[in-house]
């Protein structure tokens, strides 16, 4: 990996270069909550001055740039004869900026399960190869356990990575785009006191990792309390209303619908994002449910995320942003939800 | 109207509005742009919005408003009689909707109130499911159009039109609104249908359950979560019983 650093004056510039081109999305903030704090998430840049360096977390992960909540997968063109199919992957190009570390490596994950795998999907496929992504580091959070899921950090999957060292951003350089960008505004070598600067901030966003999720015994361990109560108590609170699955930069699953113009002249296949925790997840043709009741539904996405990928990919699903914890509203989260399992493991 | 090339019968259908505030027969007359679509698709044999015509001959019949008058019972059953299909439109023919306010109260109290002297004959709420057998719910406080086309389609090709069975919060999570909890407010789309691409929660309000309820809607987990949050029992009530969404049947 290259280093430099570049000014705050320059970074600008370089954003509002990148705006003219290209779709730029980053943390804005809209709305306040109760205690006046900023409630913050991802979408498309009018202006530097709407881009907040220094946000906490969004909300919602920036996933849906890559797999949209909805997006159309084919559009027909209806007429006496039969149909013609219309497909089209490509993308404008676009700019992520802020992306965190744990974002960045959910993307990892997603790639192994998108664009790696057997059938790899060209849409996603598209909007990975055509968008610039620019990380930032910061401090981790009260509740953030990225830590304890190896995702931490990012070493790969990005174009170039931004610490806040003071004066400059300190700039991991990860492809030729970014390299190239950088340099049209006048990006400096890494200095001795640059270098010292930089260890000195991530060792103080090392000292700030407080929450511990303990993951190495999970998938054992969700075997053996498979039948646990922990799942009832859990299962008994959640509302089945799919909102850790959205706010995740990592649950991916889908369904598909068609639909028609009121003239019935074009049709279009729909892909929407779906959620394991919904009701009717598991309902197959003729009606049947697999998993009717909440509490097995909430088992299986946990079962997804920290043991079904880890058989599958050697390594969890989870990245533990706590963003399914934060917006959910029966208060489950991994942390709770894990710990308990250890706990009745315990007895 | 021809669907690859083949032509579709086009169903006869009336409209026909109960104790309601018009305002879903409007969303059906609203939208300029394609209306000419729409009715290439149905004829209109009844519908006093947008023709004189009232012929008995409808095959569809949407009922909107709720039934508060024997009258309007004995209109609704007729009706029920001669349609072969009957979709009941809006959150007041569904649920009893923000009618349903004057069956909390003893209901002398409430003409006096409202008509003082002047008499008036009107009964207790009921919903158009409590008098007749219904076919489709369409929900809503008003229906949207595209829905309501969407339905339409749906009908004319004789596919069983399948709404959300989840909340609302899976659409105001996708597009990405704030929580109004987090914004101090109560929000009842965690128990709510979702198709409405969660409107309030994108203007900052909390939503008030216009759809109906989520099919195993978690209402008592949701009741607990409100009380936690310190809602007072009076807030919650007034939010629970506003379009009579929860009230069970
Ligand atoms: S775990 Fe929480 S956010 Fe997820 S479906 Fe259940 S209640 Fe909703
Ligand atoms: S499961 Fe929860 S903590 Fe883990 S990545 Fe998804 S949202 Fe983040
Ligand atoms: S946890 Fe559930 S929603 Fe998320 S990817 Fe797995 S199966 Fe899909
Ligand atoms: S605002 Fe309402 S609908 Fe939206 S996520 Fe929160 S509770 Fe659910
Ligand atoms: S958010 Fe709730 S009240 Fe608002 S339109 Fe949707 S269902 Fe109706």
């Amino acid at each position: 990996m290259l280093f430099k650093t570049i000014t705050r004056e320059n970074f600008k510039k370089m954003v509002e270069a990148l705006m003219e081109e290209n779709e730029v999305i980053g943390p804005k903030a809209r709305d306040l909550d109760t205690e006046g704090k900023k409630i913050y998430r991802f979408l498309k840049l009018n202006s530097f001055e709407e881009l907040e360096m220094d946000y906490t977390r969004s909300y919602s992960s920036p996933k849906n740039y890559f797999l949209p909540f909805k997006e159309d997968l084919a559009v027909y063109d209806l007429h006496d004869k039969g149909w013609d199919q219309d497909i089209h992957y490509t993308i404008h190009p676009r700019v992520i900026i802020g992306m965190r570390a744990c974002d960045i490596n959910a993307l990892l994950k997603l790639d192994q399960v998108m664009a790696k795998s057997v059938y790899p999907d060209p849409y996603y496929f598209a909007r990975r190869r055509n968008t610039l992504i620019i990380g930032l580091d910061h401090e981790p959070l009260e509740d953030c356990f990225c830590r304890s899921m190896n995702a931490d950090t990012a070493f790969h999957g990005f174009d170039l990575f931004l610490t806040d060292i003071g004066k400059d951003y300190f700039a991991a350089i990860n492809s030729d785009t970014a390299y190239m960008i950088l340099n049209r505004f006048d990006a400096k070598d890494v200095t001795k006191e640059d270098q010292f600067l930089y260890k000195k901030v991530k060792s103080r966003i090392e000292s700030k990792f407080k929450t511990q999720v303990t993951i190495t015994i999970l998938p054992e361990l969700m075997d053996l309390e498979f039948e646990s109560e922990v799942w009832k108590k859990w299962g008994d609170k959640c509302l089945s209303c799919g909102s850790c699955a959205m706010v995740c930069p990592t649950c991916y699953c889908y369904g598909i619908e068609e639909d028609i113009d009121l003239d019935f002249s074009m049709a279009v296949k729909r892909k929407f994002l779906y959620s394991c925790n919904l009701l009717d997840f598991a309902t197959v043709a003729g009606g049947h449910n697999f998993r009717p009741r909440a509490d097995v539904r909430l088992k299986y996405r946990y079962y997804h995320q920290f043991r079904g990928f880890v058989e599958a990919f050697n390594q969890s699903l989870c990245v533990g942003c706590n963003r399914c914890g934060k917006a959910c509203l029966a208060g489950i989260s991994p942390k709770v939800v894990i710990d308990d399992l250890i706990e009745t493991e315990k007895r | 109207m021809k669907y690859l090339g083949i032509t579709l019968a086009k169903p006869k259908i009336g409209v026909f509005g109960f104790t309601g505030c018009e305002g879903c027969q409007l969303q059906i007359a609203n939208n300029e742009e394609n209306l000419k679509d729409l009715f290439g698709l149905i004829e209109v044999v009844n519908f006093r919005e947008i023709s004189s015509e009232k012929r008995g001959d409808y095959e569809i019949a949407f009922i909107e408003g709720s039934i508060t008058t024997e009258k309007e019972a004995k209109n609704l059953k007729n009706i029920r009689e001669q349609a072969g299909i009957l979709v009941a439109i809006g959150a007041c023919a569904c649920l009893g909707g923000v009618n349903n306010m004057k069956s909390r109260f003893p209901l002398q109290d409430v003409v006096k109130e409202v008509y003082g002297a002047h008499s008036i004959d009107t009964g207790p709420v009921r919903k158009v499911r409590e008098i007749v057998s219904v076919d489709v719910e369409l929900p809503g406080c008003p229906i949207s159009k595209p829905e309501f086309e969407w339905l339409v389609r749906h009908l004319v090709l004789g596919i069983e039109p399948q709404f959300p069975k989840y909340p609302v919060c899976v659409e105001c999570k996708q597009r990405l609104n704030s929580c109004v909890f987090d914004m101090g407010m109560i929000c009842l789309g965690p128990v709510t249908r979702a198709g409405c691409d969660a409107v309030c929660p994108r203007n900052r309000l909390g939503c008030w359950g216009c759809r109906g309820s989520s099919e195993e809607a978690n209402f008592e987990s949701l009741m607990e979560i409100l009380r936690e949050k310190g809602f007072s029992e009076e807030h919650i009530a007034e939010r629970i019983q506003f379009f009579n969404a929860f009230s069970g049947n």
